[in-house]
């Protein structure tokens, strides 16, 4: 490990002593890994007739071939990410629209939209969709279907987290910038669109990556209102072969490779941005503490 | 609003409520104790502990809750037998605080981490010049820097996990979504207030707390 604030350069009876725990903890990890091993082994979870449908075509209990990629999770993943990339578009349009209104300068324009923001962000996903699939028909005179909940719920509370981090990416470019662009006699809108938001808008790039997976993560709360995306359409799986455990596994699993590539690229675009000083210090504190909260938020709610 | 003047379904609103307050309160702590833990794990000399850590952060982190919490009550419950208790009701609350707990405890590990990771390396050099041993070192000079910037990435957490306490739903823990849907079904007529009601519930319980934490954060903070 190199320079840590918790230790020193390990010497050589530190050296020692880490290579006693790590073999100490090894034993341990292993030990806890049989466990679980045998706990669902005990429940015969690891037979290759619940694991034989993840590699190949396989003849359900009906007579029909059934594979679970090309029919569970190819066109479930499809409907996850079709979900997620129409949400996030919204979302940052939202995002913009929100973070512009509260710059403003009239009082009336910046309150309402601080008032959305602060509502959409405060507000469980999962509410806004049992609002608008269960409510929807009464609310709108029509049934709103499983998709459009699940993408409009998605978009306020994305958007409204985006809005916020766009602000905070805005009022931390330094003041001279804007201060120098209104004395070369450049106006509001123009100060905003030709200074301010370019400047900004690089340093959020990881930012608005890091809230895909956020999005993509929240596409799972259609499971609750039957939008075949991934996670219901695997659950088919179960349900034809039995195979709950394997199931959940390969489907985390999904979730986990693209999700873990999401954030890869983030922090790879962070790291570029980084490097090149298009990030001031102000944006770069503001990206942290925006990311900090998205972190939490991972959980998105939902997460 | 009339559809609140039934007590029964006042009673449910309340309930439910209350249902998330306590999924929130027990996670919460669990997740605390878990993510400490974790951390500790993450910013230790011994490799395989570090591995441990960044396993438990990468797996949790990317997973959505509704599977972890789906699989908390179908894999641990239904299919390899894993029970807290004969009541249904309670077994599915503690299915869910086992889900919610493992999720937002690979949050609370990063915050911590981070926390630890915001004090300046000469801080320690300094300590250790002084003769502090590693003991003193991370009770009077990391830790207490460190917990400080961990405010207020920890509220967000607790305010995410409050609205995650609503996915405990899926598996029949009768929550806060949950009851709207109830009310809604049985009172549609009623949909925009009952959801004005839930919504604001929900933006009264979590706009001070995150106001609380931010400005405890900001008093709390280290000038540097």
């Amino acid at each position: 490990m190199s320079a840590s604030v918790l230790y020193d350069h390990p010497g050589p009876r530190a050296r020692l002593r880490n290579r006693v725990l790590s073999v100490v903890f090894a034993v341990l990890l292993l030990a806890g890994l049989y466990g679980i091993y045998r706990a669902f082994d005990g429940t015969e979870q690891w037979t290759w007739q619940k694991w034989e449908p993840f590699f190949g075509t396989v003849i359900a209990q009906n007579g029909q071939p059934v594979n679970f990629w090309t029919d569970y999770a190819l066109p479930g993943l499809l409907a996850t990410v079709e979900a997620a990339a129409l949400a996030m578009l919204f979302a940052l349009a939202f995002g913009l629209v929100f973070s512009a209104a509260r710059l403003s300068d009239h009082r009336w324009v910046r309150v309402p939209a601080g008032v959305v923001v602060e509502f959409f962000r405060a507000v469980p996903v999962l509410l806004m969709i049992f609002f608008l699939s269960y409510g929807g028909f009464w609310v709108f005179g029509t049934f709103v279907e499983p998709f459009w909940s699940v993408v409009i719920g998605l978009t306020f509370y994305n958007g409204s987290v985006l809005a916020e981090a766009f602000r905070a990416g805005i009022l931390a470019v330094p003041k001279g910038q804007s201060e120098a662009a209104y004395s070369l006699g450049l106006v509001k809108s123009q100060v905003m669109r030709m200074i301010l938001v370019p400047q900004a808008a690089r340093s959020m790039l990881p930012v608005i990556v890091s809230q895909l997976v956020v999005v993509l993560k929240d596409t799972a709360l259609g499971y609750i209102v039957a939008y075949p995306e991934l996670m219901l359409e695997g659950s088919k799986s179960y349900a034809v072969f039995g195979n709950v455990v394997p199931t959940f596994f390969v489907l985390a699993l999904i979730y986990i490779v693209i999700n873990a590539t999401l954030t890869l690229i983030a922090h790879l675009l962070k790291r570029r941005a980084d490097r090149r000083g298009v990030t001031n210090p102000g944006t770069r504190a503001a990206a942290a503490n925006t990311a900090a909260a998205g972190l939490g938020d991972g959980g998105g709610v939902a997460a | 609003m009339d559809v609140f003047s039934d007590p029964a379904n006042l009673q449910l609103y309340i309930d439910s409520f209350l249902m998330i307050l306590k999924l929130t309160g027990a996670s919460s702590l669990l997740a605390l104790v878990l993510g400490l833990l974790l951390a500790a794990c993450r910013v230790s000399p011994v490799p395989v502990l570090r591995a441990v850590g960044a396993g438990w952060v990468h797996l949790f982190r990317n997973t959505p809750l509704t599977l972890i919490i789906l699989f908390c009550f179908f894999g641990l419950y239904s299919a390899v037998g894993v029970e807290f208790s004969d009541d249904i009701h309670v077994n599915n609350y503690w299915l869910a605080v086992t889900g919610l707990s493992a999720y937002t405890a690979a949050f609370v590990c990063e915050a911590i981490r981070s926390g630890i990771n915001t004090v300046p390396l000469g801080q320690a050099e300094a300590a250790r010049a002084l003769g502090l041993t590693f003991a003193q070192n991370l009770r009077l000079i990391i830790l207490p820097q460190a917990m400080r910037s961990v405010v207020a990435p920890l509220g967000s957490i607790v305010i995410a996990l409050t609205k995650n306490a609503t996915i405990a739903g899926v598996i029949g823990v009768a929550e806060a979504s949950n009851a709207m849907k109830t009310l809604i079904e049985a009172r549609g007529d009623q949909t925009i207030a009952i959801f004005a009601v839930f919504a604001l519930t929900f933006v009264a319980l979590l706009v001070p707390v995150g106001y609380g934490f931010s400005a405890l954060a900001n008093r709390l903070a280290v000038r540097r």
